[in-house]
């Protein structure tokens, strides 16, 4: 037999006979199986899951659950074909051993793989003091069970909410609580919401939005305490400036941690930002290696990207979560020549105080920001970051139509400032300073972040051991 | 019934509002919100509203439940 031949013939008896095992149960890890499936992968295939729910869909969580409009459990994930899979939910991925291409699950149980995705996403930044987070009333918002139970929180018709951080999740929750009815407080230690992912131009708005709705919104403070009564439920905060505010209900969306405590020890490229991997989503060793055998995708990966100077990006996105799952799943039953990048432009969506908020490329990685079309003053407009003269990203406030043409755009690194779509100009089309916080200045932290290693800044030093 | 809409191709067209209103709404002018378990009865509507989305970002279940089997 000719050496493609053989490979041939190994490709194929890896699709009918390989193990593959997916630790993750939720967007990355369903798509994943689904796509291996779809791939033509027919071997013994084990999805692990540690929430007991089957894969659910987290977006509407912070919009119609809490809203009360849909039940929490009502946002199971359609299915899109069947994945005659084992499915192993309610218990954890404690350990992996790639030497013998075990995992170790909670139960004691080990899964043998021959190739692995990991798909373990993130979880949500608890409130640091763990006595105040434990007081009843004080809630986080990554799963279902959390939005439930702030949902019923609401209904009960708190005297007030305060939501701590004000990134994309605690300002869509304040949206929501405007929408009830229900008084709130919004304090952000950053010049304003949303700063850490669109800017301070951008934020300016989205602080005067949050006021024109009624929001009592109090920028570049931090809570110092929550405080509780008797009964143990959290009835103030104290914050940095001085003040208190009493709330029955405090949101602490102060961002993510990865899940990746339990790949300590597997000799991969994990540590808080996430799992290295490479376009194609497969991991990095501790030296930075490709591994052949493990696979990563969604809000745990991160990978160079080819538009933005192949710098690492960890993507909290929905449509990252689905195309590189994608991606890993079409490259674990294939062979180079034939690998695919996930090379996704960044996406992300909102809804808040009535307004559509998307986003595509990477904002932070722009320094400049221009208004394209529309009028800020309506809530409708498209604005363009810049770097070094090229585009790097567009957000839409109520624009959504033409995100499509920015990320083209984007793509074609086009000039910064872009050629004006003639349409809906607006009347200032002069770039201006994008005003992102320094790194270090504590904001909510964006959904995108670089996190690769830049060669102006010589921040790390390698010492090999002796 | 299970469905998904992609909201980052969705572009606010509101041809599935109009085909089905109980399942879309617009919460302002552009941000659409929906409900991602509609009632099997709604089936009809629902699939008519997918086939209507101008971006085919209506993503609309296509297992049975039976296939669906989850073992906890
Ligand atoms: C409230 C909310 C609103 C959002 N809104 C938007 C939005 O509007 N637009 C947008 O683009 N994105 C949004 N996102 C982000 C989007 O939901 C995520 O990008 C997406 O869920 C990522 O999917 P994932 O599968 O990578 O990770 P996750 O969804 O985090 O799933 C990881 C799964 O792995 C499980 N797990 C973790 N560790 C282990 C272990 N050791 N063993 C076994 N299982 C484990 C976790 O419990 C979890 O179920 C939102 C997220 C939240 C929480
Ligand atoms: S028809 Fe499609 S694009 Fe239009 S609002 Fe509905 S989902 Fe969005």
């Amino acid at each position: 037999m000719t050496v493609a031949a053989t490979l041939a013939e190994l490709v194929r008896d890896f699709r009918a006979n390989g193990r593959i095992v997916i630790v993750g149960a939720s967007l990355a890890g369903l798509r994943g199986a689904e796509a291996l499936r779809a791939e033509g992968f027919t071997g013994p295939l084990t999805i692990i899951g540690d929430e007991p729910y089957e894969p659910y869909d987290r977006p509407p969580l912070s919009k119609q659950v809490l809203k009360g409009w849909v039940p929490a459990d009502h946002t199971a994930l359609p299915r899109l074909r069947a994945l005659d899979a084992q499915w192993r939910l309610g218990v954890a991925a404690t350990g992996l051993d790639r030497a013998t291409k075990h995992v170790l699950l909670a139960d004691g149980e080990q899964v043998p793989y021959d190739r692995l995705l990991i798909a373990t996403g993130t979880r949500a930044r608890p409130w640091p003091n763990p006595d105040e987070a434990a007081l009843e009333g004080v809630y986080t918002l990554r799963s279902r069970d959390d939005a439930a139970g702030l949902q019923r929180a609401l209904a009960a018709r708190p005297s007030r909410v305060l939501v701590i951080g004000a990134g994309f999740i605690g300002s869509e929750a304040a949206s929501v609580c405007r929408d009830l009815d229900i008084p709130v407080t919004v304090a952000e230690r950053g010049s304003a919401p949303l700063v850490g992912a669109l800017g301070g131009v951008i934020g300016e708005i989205a602080a005067q939005m949050q006021r024109d709705h009624g929001v009592d919104l109090r920028c570049g403070v931090g809570v110092s305490s929550l405080e509780g009564d008797a009964g143990g439920h959290v009835r103030r905060a104290h914050l940095s400036d001085g003040t208190t505010v009493a709330a029955d209900v405090v949101l602490a969306s102060l961002g993510s941690i990865r899940n990746v405590e339990w790949l300590e020890g597997s000799g991969l490229a994990a540590g808080f930002w996430g799992v290295g991997c490479d376009a194609g989503g497969r991991a990095f060793d501790i030296n930075g290696v490709a591994t052949d055998s493990v696979y990563v995708a969604g809000d745990v990966a991160r990978a160079p990207h080819v538009l933005y100077e192949y710098q690492f990006l960890a993507m909290e996105h929905w449509d990252n979560a689905v195309l590189g799952a994608q991606a890993a799943a079409h490259n674990m039953v294939n062979l180079e020549p034939h690998y695919r990048p996930n090379l996704l432009l960044p996406g992300f969506w909102s809804g808040q105080f009535g307004v559509n908020i998307k986003s595509v490329g990477v904002p932070p990685f722009g320094d400049e920001i221009v208004f394209t079309q529309g009028s800020v003053k309506d809530r409708r407009f498209a604005a363009a970051y810049g770097r070094r003269g090229r585009i790097v990203a567009a957000v839409t406030f109520n624009h959504g139509r033409w995100l499509e043409y920015y990320g083209r755009l984007i793509q074609e690194s086009a000039p910064f400032p872009p050629p004006p779509p003639g349409w809906d100009r607006p009347d200032d089309m002069k770039p201006m300073p994008a005003d992102f916080p320094e790194p270090g200045v504590p904001t909510a932290v964006p959904d995108v972040v670089l996190t690769g290693h830049d060669p102006n800044e010589r921040r790390a030093e390698f010492r090999p051991r002796r | 019934m299970r469905i998904v809409v992609d909201l980052n191709r969705c572009q606010g067209y509101a041809q599935c509002v109009f085909l089905a209103p109980e399942v879309f709404q617009l919460n302002g002018e552009e941000a659409l919100v929906y409900e991602p378990n509609p009632d099997d009865g709604r089936r009809l509507q629902v699939e008519r509203a997918a086939a209507a989305c101008p971006v085919q970002a209506i993503v609309v279940e296509r297992l049975a439940a039976a296939e669906r089997s989850v073992a906890s």
